[in-house]
């Protein structure tokens, strides 16, 4: 039998009965746009997540306060709101630790904000000259905390240019210079950040950079840190440079124990790797999932096959009286499977496509569809078909000609 | 050349074990119209399998054309179906939503043969059979059952087969078309000298063909030739 009349023979059988196939079809088209369309939204999270990572600073080591211990049976303070890194941990940090590009220390708080009228409640952080080379900040206008500014504890502001849109509106122009209030004290507007597109928790347009002195001393009231950011020569040596950070701390704190530490060093590879780890398993859930509703379609077909096979008893052992061999049912049958299950892929690729680029739209994840995602759709597809066609095919072309043509 | 010897068919095992046939010897010459005739349980569909190479004897030799079929498997006696015989059912010889044209054509699908060649055999064949190209691009389900026999009887004709076997094929029709197509056998038999045999239970079929073998419980009651047959019309429509 011809190629060509093997395609004749799948269309007019899948043509025959239209809805039934168009049903089949729509169990594989819904399998694979949906390992299509979830594999692209998972790389894409993935992506996403990568990259605000990276915008948070490159090559940094950020040292946070652990849980202060107490002697005895006392309750522990919670970890992070500790007190225990001092303005002296980070000068030590960068006069004692080598291969250290710059250390920022920093205090954060949440306070309200008010200027003419106006009034938000945004994120105020302390740091210091060193911030926007350790955090990749620009400046759009005006300029950033100068050394002498941080050392007198100067009462001057940089906005994030969300902050500078709630509080002085979006078209307005001059504010560099303006006041604005935090906690009722007042501080000078010196300069605008350039917006990086955070959003969520870590929103990096939405902040007031103060000196770190000036936040110490006019808001928490003493000489302790929140983070200290550090930024090492190269990607090469961070994990030397935690190292060298941790014992030096441990020293200074005099702590010998170091699963006693009264503080934690983040190493961004590592909240990368950890981050990367688990987009990674997110995607091969959702690729799971999909996987999960291809082999429903896989089964529809099956299911599907087999009535026909049923239905079509006599038409076999007609064929085979008529000097059908064996192969030639087999493959009838099993190009019909494949049909179904190709019309399926090209059908789901589309749809896939089609979500991904609509997921796109909604500006939630930058979705990409690769090439190799295609390609393998389209594959396990075909492969759908041979499989799950090849026990329907096997069964008609075992059927004995006379019990076919018999068959009631 | 057909040539049984001794041919004998059981199915099932031990005390189940049932003989349908019990030894059958005869010889059909090139050209001849056979009526193979015998009651239900006679083992007369059993002997029609054989002759049609759809099973195989539990003994005894069966040439085909001087080749011993008897034990060829599966593979084998497809191929011998394909080339040297042509069916005609009683019921379900069409397939369905299929243009008559596609449907004796089929054959030659299966045996390989180019796409032009196998529409002139099919319209040869059909013409042969009493149809006219009015009739080619019906649908199966678009004509008459005596017009579907005569398609199943183009079919069995259009691999230029040695054997054409009918197995009770006016079994669904009424008297009048039933002897249409009993002419069209005739014809075929006597002007393209077609080996014919007949599967029939009733005698007024029987009587169209020049020989009637006649079979009773697995063995052969009667082998009569006769000299008058019955002549049924042969039309055209």
């Amino acid at each position: 039998m011809k190629m060509s009349d093997t395609l004749h023979e799948t269309y007019s059988a899948l043509s025959a009965n239209k809805v039934r196939s168009g049903l089949t079809i729509l169990g594989i088209v819904i399998g694979i746009s949906s390992v299509i369309a979830m594999v692209s939204i998972g790389t894409g999270a993935s992506d996403r997540i990568s990259s605000s990572i990276e915008s948070l600073g490159s090559n940094l080591i950020q040292i946070t306060p652990g849980a202060q211990r107490t002697q005895g049976f006392g309750a522990s303070g919670g970890r992070g709101g500790a007190k225990t890194l001092t303005n002296d941990d980070a000068g030590a940090i960068a006069t004692q630790v080598g291969n250290v590009q710059a250390v920022d220390s920093q205090v954060s708080g949440r306070y309200q904000i008010t200027a003419k009228g106006t009034n938000t409640n945004t994120s105020v952080q302390g740091v210091t000259s060193a911030y926007p080379q350790i955090r990749n900040l620009e400046i759009a206008e005006g300029s950033f905390i100068s050394d002498s500014q941080n050392d007198s504890a100067a009462k001057v502001a940089v906005l994030g240019p969300t902050t500078r849109d709630d509080l002085f509106g979006i078209d307005a122009t001059g504010v560099v210079g303006q006041s604005i209030r935090i906690k009722g004290l007042e501080f000078k507007v010196i300069g605008i950040s350039v917006a990086k597109g955070g959003s969520g928790f870590m929103n990096q347009d939405d902040m007031i950079y103060i000196p770190v002195k000036s936040a110490q001393r006019y808001f928490s009231g003493d000489q302790y840190l929140t983070t200290i950011a550090v930024q090492a020569t190269s990607q090469g040596v961070m994990t030397q440079v935690q190292q060298d950070i941790t014992d030096l701390l441990l020293a200074r704190h005099k702590i010998s124990d170091s699963t006693q530490a009264d503080f934690s060093v983040l190493n961004q590879n590592d909240i990368l790797g950890a981050a990367s780890s688990v987009t990674t398993t997110l995607t091969y859930l959702l690729a799971a999932i999909g996987g999960i509703s291809l082999l429903v379609g896989g089964i529809g077909i099956m299911n599907m096959m087999l009535t026909t096979v049923t239905e079509r008893t006599k038409e076999i052992g007609l064929r085979k009286a008529i000097g059908a061999k064996r192969k030639d049912i087999s493959t009838q049958f099993l190009a019909e499977a494949i049909a179904l299950t190709m019309i399926g892929g090209v059908v789901g690729i589309a749809l896939g496509w089609a979500i991904s680029l609509a997921v796109n739209l909604t500006g939630l994840v930058t979705t990409s569809v690769s090439p190799v995602s295609v390609v393998i759709a389209f594959g396990v597809s075909a492969l759908t078909g041979i499989i799950f066609g090849w026990y329907p095919a096997r069964k008609a072309a075992a059927m004995n000609p006379i019990d076919a043509l018999r068959y009631e | 050349m057909i040539e049984i010897k001794d041919i004998t068919k059981s199915y099932g095992e031990g005390d189940a074990a049932f003989q349908a046939l019990k030894g059958v010897t005869f010889t059909i010459e090139d050209g001849e119209f056979v009526a193979i005739m015998g009651p239900s349980g006679s083992g007369k569909s059993t002997l029609m399998h054989i002759l049609g190479c759809l099973d195989t004897p539990t003994s005894g030799t069966y040439l085909l054309d001087g080749k011993d079929v008897s034990t060829f498997d599966d593979e084998r006696l497809a191929d011998i179906r394909k080339d040297k015989i042509g069916f005609v059912f009683q019921s379900f010889n069409l397939l369905p939503r299929t243009s008559v044209l596609r449907n004796v054509m089929l054959p030659l699908v299966y045996a390989g043969v180019g796409e032009k060649e196998r529409e002139e055999r099919a319209t040869k064949a059909l013409h042969a059979a009493g149809l006219t190209e009015l009739h080619f691009q019906h649908k199966s389900n678009q004509i008459s059952g005596g017009q579907i026999q005569r398609v199943a009887i183009a079919r069995a004709l259009v691999n230029d087969p040695t054997l054409i076997l009918a197995d009770e094929p006016t079994g669904n029709l009424d008297t009048k078309t039933g002897e249409i197509v009993l002419g069209t056998f005739q014809k075929l038999n006597k002007e393209h000298g077609r080996t014919v045999i007949l599967i029939t239970h009733e005698h007024d079929v029987a009587a169209h063909a020049e020989r009637i073998i006649t079979l009773r419980d697995g063995l052969i009651v009667s082998d009569s030739k006769k000299h008058a047959r019955k002549h049924a019309r042969h039309v055209h429509d």
